[in-house]
């Protein structure tokens, strides 16, 4: 009960949102409102798409998070861990889903486990081009010539981008927050 | 759909193999995704609730006319870019989308550089990323984004035509 209480406390906003659009799709139903009905339908579709793997993706990254010990991944990506530190970071962010917002708070646990600054954006461009039932979608839609012309020219760019933003930052006295800066 | 499957049947993999190499880490695997899941729900539900009404009011007919039908048109560039930029749409939705727009005439290099952009460059996020890496850097790797998307773009609408 208590968890319940806090869990509806926490996403409270979210939840009022919810309500509100369960109102609005009885109204649309019962008054026979055609936006309303088509807007419903257009939230089914996604809901059903999304509903149907985004479980799986919890299942992996549960696993993944049981299965690779933090220490393991501090040791393989910080200072002078090459390209196969990029490996690792980018396969991480491959292994993830959601939203790029979702990926700041890792960005950060790598930042305080030891990552380099370069991996770190390495690890931002990844997840925001690379992810691995985003690039299942692009291929379904978008078909698989153009995803992997995306994903091979993109790849570069991205460490590219990270390496100049390491350039600039390197003497700087950088850190990643825990969304502390105002 | 296919994707959906191989998904599944990699997962299926996945938890057999951790399974019956230790069934209390594969539990408390399961226990983490549960948490995670519930966690994200809520806001997860009120995004596609916010997309779903959004989508009702994109008039794909304008995106259309703004990219522009021409293989490669500056301005069809710049209106993709500053649109992906400032939009914030889920992949599931960019796709379907973006399928629309090139069945319409838009060409796959303006596409390329739209899903890029919506990708990489968050202003409508900015106000989260800077509170993790500063205003600063946050602007500098925004910006740098917004340049690579084009160069991708850009490098696709080259490719396009050569590899078959």
């Amino acid at each position: 009960m208590k968890l319940l209480k806090e869990y509806i406390k926490k996403h409270k906003f979210d939840i009022i949102i919810i309500f509100l659009f369960a109102i609005f799709g009885i109204i649309s139903f019962v008054f026979n409102i055609s936006a309303g009905k088509k807007i419903i339908s257009n939230f089914k579709g996604f809901f059903i798409e999304m509903i149907s793997f985004i479980p799986l993706i919890f299942i992996l990254v549960g696993l993944f998070d049981v299965w690779v010990p933090k220490e393991r991944i501090e040791k393989h990506i910080g200072k002078g861990s090459g390209i196969l530190g990029m490996f690792w970071v980018i396969l991480l962010a491959m292994l993830q889903a959601g939203p790029l917002y979702g990926a700041f708070p890792v960005a950060y646990l790598l930042w305080k486990k030891g990552s380099s600054i370069r991996n770190i954006f390495i690890y931002i461009g990844a997840f925001s081009t690379m992810k691995i039932p985003m690039l299942m979608f692009e291929i379904n839609y978008l078909g698989l010539k153009f995803s992997l012309l995306r994903t091979l020219i993109t790849l570069p760019v991205f460490i590219i981008i990270a390496i100049i933003i390491e350039k600039i930052l390197i003497n700087k006295n950088f850190e990643v927050k825990n969304g502390d800066y105002k | 759909m296919i994707s959906i499957l191989i998904l599944l049947i990699f997962t299926i993999i996945c938890l057999i193999v951790s399974f019956i190499l230790n069934k209390e880490k594969t539990i408390r695997a399961l226990k983490i995704g549960l948490k995670m899941f519930l966690n994200l729900l809520p806001p997860f539900l009120s995004i596609l609730i916010l997309v779903s009404v959004l989508l009702y009011f994109t008039p794909k007919e304008i995106l259309t006319k703004l990219f522009g039908k021409e293989e490669w048109s500056f301005i069809g560039a710049f209106f993709a870019a500053i649109i992906g930029s400032i939009s914030l749409i889920p992949g599931f939705i960019a796709y379907p989308l973006g399928k629309i727009l090139i069945q319409n005439g838009v060409s796959y290099s303006i596409i390329a550089i739209f899903i890029t952009t919506l990708m990489m460059v968050g202003i409508i996020t900015l106000p989260i990323e800077k509170k993790f890496f500063g205003l600063k850097v946050a602007i500098i790797r925004n910006s740098f984004s917004f340049v690579g998307a084009i160069i991708v773009g850009l490098l696709i609408g080259i490719l396009w035509g050569i590899i078959k």
